[in-house]
């Protein structure tokens, strides 16, 4: 019982801390996603974004990131399964759920305005998360 | 009695890290195209601008640099080890990772496979560096 306790105890601290967002945890996911960026927290995106993503493999992005069909459909299980919530994608329209963590409207208010071109410059692309918040990859994505 | 049997399972494994090396897909492409690998054809093919490909990646160097010594970057910001065995041990010793990068990138730079004398080609080249 105790065991259980301290398990619990683990599972808690996505939501203790505000400023810790869900890491990907699964070992496919994760590699296959972080071979050309980081693999992006599953709570970025909706569902709907998740599923047209990973069935697009073919053109991602502009290029082609194929992966074997049964790795696709684990990989999309696993995304779609930890998705953004409802709360977190008010105003977002599913019907034609945007492709890009950039394009969503709290990714906006957090950037436009304070990140300039020659940030952006420095850092390869938007997609460069870790290039300002240095903690992304663990998680933290604080305002660095 | 004990040894036979790990090496059978050994033997049965699927590809897993460490299943090939650059000399070994050399000549298993080789083989498969029938002609010998060419290192300057596999650097002509590798420096080259193409067409038929994605218009964000017209080349190989696109990503991986004319210097395949040198780590690279992809579109996204993030590196890419380098291309070059001599630089990057883990290169070329994992058939399904070869493979599935073949695949996506030729696709992504040529429209289209890669045969099997190009990879070889290709190899033959990172080989030499």
């Amino acid at each position: 019982m105790k065991r259980l306790i301290l398990l619990l105890a683990f599972a808690g601290p996505a939501y203790a801390d505000d400023d810790f967002i869900a890491t990907v945890t699964d070992p496919l996911t994760k590699t296959e996603c972080s071979a050309c960026h980081m693999a992006y927290p599953p709570v970025f995106l909706p569902a709907a974004s998740w599923q047209k993503i990973m069935n697009n493999l073919p053109d991602h992005f502009g290029e082609d990131a194929s992966l074997p069909e049964a790795d696709a459909r684990n990989i999309e299980a696993w995304l779609v399964a930890n998705a953004a919530s409802e709360r977190a994608i008010k105003g977002v329209d599913l019907a034609n759920p945007p492709l890009r963590i950039s394009e969503l409207p709290w990714f906006k208010r957090k950037h436009d305005r304070e990140v300039s071109a020659k940030a952006i410059a420095r850092a390869g692309s938007m997609a460069n998360c870790a290039a300002c918040h240095r903690g992304a990859e663990s998680g933290y994505f604080s305002d660095d | 009695m004990k040894i036979l049997m790990i090496l059978a399972v050994l033997a049965a494994a699927p590809a897993f890290a460490g299943d090939t090396s650059p000399a070994d897909l050399l000549a298993r492409y080789s083989a498969e195209s029938g002609t010998p690998a060419d290192p300057s054809r596999g650097q002509a093919l590798f420096t080259a601008a193409h067409g038929g490909g994605k218009p964000d990646t017209p080349s190989c160097t696109t990503c991986h640099t004319m210097d395949p010594t040198k780590p690279g970057q992809a579109r996204t910001g993030k590196a890419i080890e380098p291309m070059a065995p001599s630089a990057n041990p883990a290169r070329f010793t994992e058939i399904a990772k070869v493979e599935k990068w073949f695949g996506r990138n030729c696709n992504s730079v040529l429209g289209r496979d890669c045969t099997a004398a190009e990879k070889a080609d290709v190899i033959a080249w990172l080989n030499t560096l």
